[in-house]
């Protein structure tokens, strides 16, 4: 079985795992990290959006061995103790989320637009999230959060 | 308190471990020594089993055990069950066929459940499934709901001739009829409404886990109903004693009314876990998601409604075929009767109601409640009828509503169709609605996307639904298996924290801080002073779960009720302590106090007292800890007006939502922010059922044509506007905090408004969910090339 090493919330972590097993098992099940979540078997929905390298990515896409040496940041590594991410805190304060479960992967791409577009519009939001289904919220308050976020993370 | 009491939009208490991925949904559960479940499923629509041999399967690396239907039934295991007698129009219960938990002799949908392999790994379980030979005799499928009754269609079930499960009618066929002969005008309509897919996010998961040391059981399921799951796996399908069985529904991600249900999957692991002695988990993937969660809607109806020469309603008549897919889920029979047709009065005055709702077998997924159920499908027959009466009066729609609704001062409004609605005002959500929506503006809207070649059309939904689920002696009157009330028990800490334990479920619509919103507000506690815990039938009492808009309603008031008996436990403490008399205190917001004087205690002062009784009543109990269970009067209805206004563009056909303007009556709100949020998510799901979701089976082989994310398609971000949200309200009169229930409306109010709308758009009468940009286009160019 191939060995794989990479840097997760900051820690170096390597374990042994099959082949075939996928970035999203490897972090739920191996470093028992299980606020990445799986909502499909198709790449769809964005429950498992991670950042490798800083940046966002389905970790139902990409097999744990691809991203030996890098650098993963998941939901469980973005707050600062109790103090939650500027993003986090925006989710919180406009009612972003209900169940919950699409929420880690919506944080994270959320953070990472920011990081591309720093002033996004409300179109700029809606697109970016193309690739994230939230099946409670209506989307109408994970805009409003995001574009909060988007300020707050500018100071 | 004004801050965090009832009434202000705090922030929610349980977003901090959602945010930083600390939830524990029951994926996130692993136990010590679990095996993995994977089901192997049917890939055929209808087929006779022939055999299954299992014996390759079983010698696979990892694997622990299979099962089969026979293995089931060896084991005296029952099969699953509808909770809910509907009798039909001749006196006669419902046909209700046997639903294995491993199919037997048959199977009857794409994703019936065949065997289940248990291996080391689900990779392995999945390796395995793959070497199990069953030989199978394929049979004809039948998909259609509207022509499942056919003699010639495939019969599904031994006993039930024609498919049919029951044929049921509700109201005065002959006051009907008599209205229909003097009638001025009548409009009639042919509608289907189209068959969902829930979807919550979190996929289904179960995992099973036996004791033997005590002989007992643990399951953990994504359940929106954890005490009535005890019942069902305890009482009807294991023949185990339910204190012998602990259900566990921790965070769940969403539900929607599919996890309401008893599935076959919680009951394998269960049994299962048993059978190889380790705890067996399950998780679903999506794919399966798509095929075993329960199904929503899926009607076929035909709807005529006569009016006088001013178009004032004189009666209505609603003929419906309703599927149940190939087996009865728990539910499934209430949903096209009680709660569909006991609806079509909507918010009018029409005095004569006819509705005959015959509810067929087809080779598909089961069909139960998904949210709104029943409700939905009685908005949308009416609120359709309605648009298209005031076209063919050539009324304005609002004028057309406004002349036929209950008036405010008309309540208590006993209805033709069996309900009684407790209080309302129609007319001013109307009102309202109009305003937010700028209707005056619209003539100049429409007028300016013509100039750019746009479509623009305005449709109204004045919905009405029944939440806060339901009377006890109603519900079993009308066959219902358990009763509706909720209970509550609030247990205080000696430091003066408090508990409340909840026999309802949040999924997602903040139970932890609304109903400690209330309780803190009624007991003077900090909203962080006060815990909520609910899924855990060990911990909490009993409970019925939540669905149907019942959690604040029904389980608040049992909260109410409880509270109201701490207080009178601690009046009696307070008067000992303040040496007066019991009748002299008076209680307020977690001050006790001798009246008329400032003499007082506060309630965590009585806390301790009752914890600490060294200075204590003689013959008090010490502890303050009480239990209530409320059985609601009646249902409560929650109302309101929602209107879309939609711009299509002929040439793609693609419908974009460029206004949604929402006033609803709850009755009173406890937590606005929390409100709205139901409201924008509930309409999404309409707005998906509307334009955009659809399950397909193909008609021939009853293969799921919309079995992903890729052909299934679910409302994204830029699907969706920005939502105009009011409310008004008149408070719910006969539950103690006056609440109606909120969780349902948009999706209920949503599909009518919007393809009022487009149908407004296009200029015709009907088109069909989902109005897909192809099914509009069409329309578009055909009415295009029809004018040119
Ligand atoms: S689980 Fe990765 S996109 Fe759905
Ligand atoms: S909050 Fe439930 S899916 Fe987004």
């Amino acid at each position: 079985m191939p060995t794989v090493s990479l840097t997760v919330n900051g820690k170096s972590v390597s374990g042994e795992v099959e082949a075939r097993t996928l970035l999203v098992h490897f972090l739920r099940e191996k470093l028992s990290l299980t606020g990445t979540h799986v909502g499909c078997d198709t790449s769809q929905c964005g429950a498992c959006v991670v950042h490798v390298n800083g940046k966002s990515v389905k970790s139902c896409t990409m097999l744990a061995v691809q991203a030996d040496g890098a650098k993963v940041t998941t939901i469980e590594g973005l707050a600062n103790g109790a103090e939650l991410h500027p993003m986090q805190a925006a989710f919180r304060e406009h009612h972003g989320l209900q169940c919950g479960f699409c929420t880690p992967g919506m944080v994270m791409s959320a953070v990472d637009l920011v990081q591309n577009n720093p002033a996004p519009s409300e179109k700029d939001v809606r697109e970016w999230l193309e690739g994230n289904i939230c099946r409670c919220t209506g989307y109408h308050n994970i805009v409003k959060a995001i574009q909060a976020g988007a300020q707050a993370m500018k100071r | 308190m004004a801050d965090t009491g009832i009434g202000a939009s705090v922030k929610r208490k349980e977003d901090f471990r959602f945010l930083t991925g600390q939830g524990h949904y029951t994926d996130d559960i692993n136990k010590h020594g679990q095996t993995y479940a994977y089901f192997l499923r049917s890939p055929h629509a209808h087929a006779k089993i022939r055999k299954v041999d299992t014996a390759a399967a079983a010698k696979m690396p990892g694997v622990v055990a299979v099962f089969t239907g026979a293995d089931v039934a060896a084991d005296k295991v029952g099969g699953l069950i509808c909770g809910w007698t509907v009798t039909d129009r001749f006196g006669k219960p419902h046909k209700a066929p046997p639903h294995p938990i491993l199919a037997n002799e048959k199977v009857r949908y794409v994703g019936d459940h065949v065997a289940v392999v248990i291996a080391e790994s689900i990779a392995q379980a999945k390796d395995a499934a793959e070497a199990i030979e069953v030989d199978y005799e394929e049979l004809p499928a039948v998909v259609d709901t509207a022509t499942a009754m056919d003699p010639k269609a495939a019969q599904l079930h031994a006993d039930v001739p024609n498919n049919l499960c029951y044929d049921w009618e509700l109201g005065d066929k002959a006051a009907v009829d008599a209205a229909f002969a003097k009638a001025a005008k009548v409009s009639k309509l042919d509608l289907v409404n189209n068959r969902l897919i829930p979807n919550a996010m979190e996929p289904r998961a179960a995992i099973g886990e036996y004791d033997a040391g005590t002989d007992s059981y643990t399951c953990y399921s994504t359940s929106q109903n954890p005490h009535v799951l005890r019942l069902i796996l305890c009482a009807f399908i294991m023949g185990v004693p339910e204190h012998k069985m602990r259900v566990i529904a921790p965070d769940v991600g969403g539900g929607f009314g599919s996890k309401i249900f008893c599935y076959a999957e919680e009951v394998v692991c269960t049994w299962a876990a048993k059978k190889v002695k380790r705890p067996v988990k399950w998780t679903a993937e999506r794919g399966e998601s798509f095929v075993s969660d329960a199904h929503g809607r899926d009607h076929v109806s035909h709807v005529e409604m006569a009016m006088d020469k001013d178009g004032k309603f004189l009666a209505m008549k609603v003929d419906t075929i309703a599927s149940m897919g190939a087996y009865l889920s728990t539910f499934a029979t209430c949903v096209p009767t009680y709660l569909y047709a006991t609806l079509l009065a909507g918010q009018y005055t029409a005095p004569a109601i006819y509705c005959n709702v015959k509810a067929v077998f087809t080779t598909t997924a089961p069909v139960d409640a998904y949210r709104g159920a029943g409700r939905p499908e009685a908005t949308y027959v009416v609120e359709r009828i309605v648009e298209n009466c005031a076209r063919d009066m050539k009324l304005d729609p609002a004028e057309i509503r406004r002349r036929n609704f209950i008036k405010p001062d008309a309540f208590p409004y006993q209805t033709p169709v069996a309900l009684q609605y407790d209080s309302g005002n129609y007319e001013k959500a109307l009102d309202e609605a109009l305003k937010l929506a700028d209707y005056k503006g619209y003539p100049a809207r429409k007028a300016e996307a013509a100039k750019r070649g746009k479509l623009r059309g305005i449709g109204f939904s004045a919905y009405i639904e029944a939440c806060g689920i339901a009377p006890s002696a109603v519900v079993g009157s009308l066959g219902a298996g358990v009763g509706l009330w909720e209970s509550a028990q609030i247990r205080f800490n000696p430091t003066g924290t408090a508990q409340v334990l909840t026999g309802s479920h949040s999924h997602g619509q903040g139970h932890e801080t609304t109903l400690a919103q209330v309780v803190a507000d009624k007991l003077g506690l900090s909203v962080d002073a006060v815990t909520v815990v609910h899924g855990d039938t060990s911990q909490v009492p009993f409970g019925m779960g939540t669905y149907g808009s019942r959690s604040l309603a029904v389980g608040g008031s049992a909260a109410v009720k409880a509270i109201d008996k701490i207080v009178a436990k601690g009046k009696k403490i307070a008067a000992h302590l303040l040496e007066a008399s019991v009748d002299d205190i008076q209680y307020s917001k977690g001050v006790f106090k001798v009246a008329g004087t400032d003499r007082q205690k506060t309630i965590q002062e009585i806390a301790f007292a009752a914890y600490v009784p060294h200075n204590y009543p003689k013959d008090l109990e010490p502890g303050l800890d009480e239990t209530a269970f409320y059985d609601p009067a009646n249902f409560t209805y929650p109302a309101g007006v929602h209107i879309a206004e939609v711009e299509i563009d002929p040439d793609t056909g693609v419908t974009t939502i460029a206004n949604w303007s929402a006033v609803d009556d709850f009755g009173n709100v406890i937590n606005p922010m929390v409100v709205e949020g139901q409201v924008h998510g509930g309409i999404a799901q309409g707005v998906g059922q509307a334009l955009l979701e659809g399950c397909v089976y193909d008609k021939e082989t009853g293969q799921l044509l919309t079995g992903s994310y890729m052909d299934y398609c679910m409302p994204r971000a830029d699907d969706l506007p920005s939502f105009k949200i009011g409310t008004i309200s008149t408070p719910c009169p006969h539950n103690p905090l006056g609440v109606k229930g909120c969780g349902e409306a948009g999706a209920i109010a949503a599909p009518a408004a919007l393809v009022n709308a487009i149908t407004d758009a296009l200029g015709v009468r009907d088109i069909p969910m989902p109005a897909s940009p192809e099914r509009v286009w069409r329309v578009a160019q055909g009415a295009k090339m029809a004018a040119e």
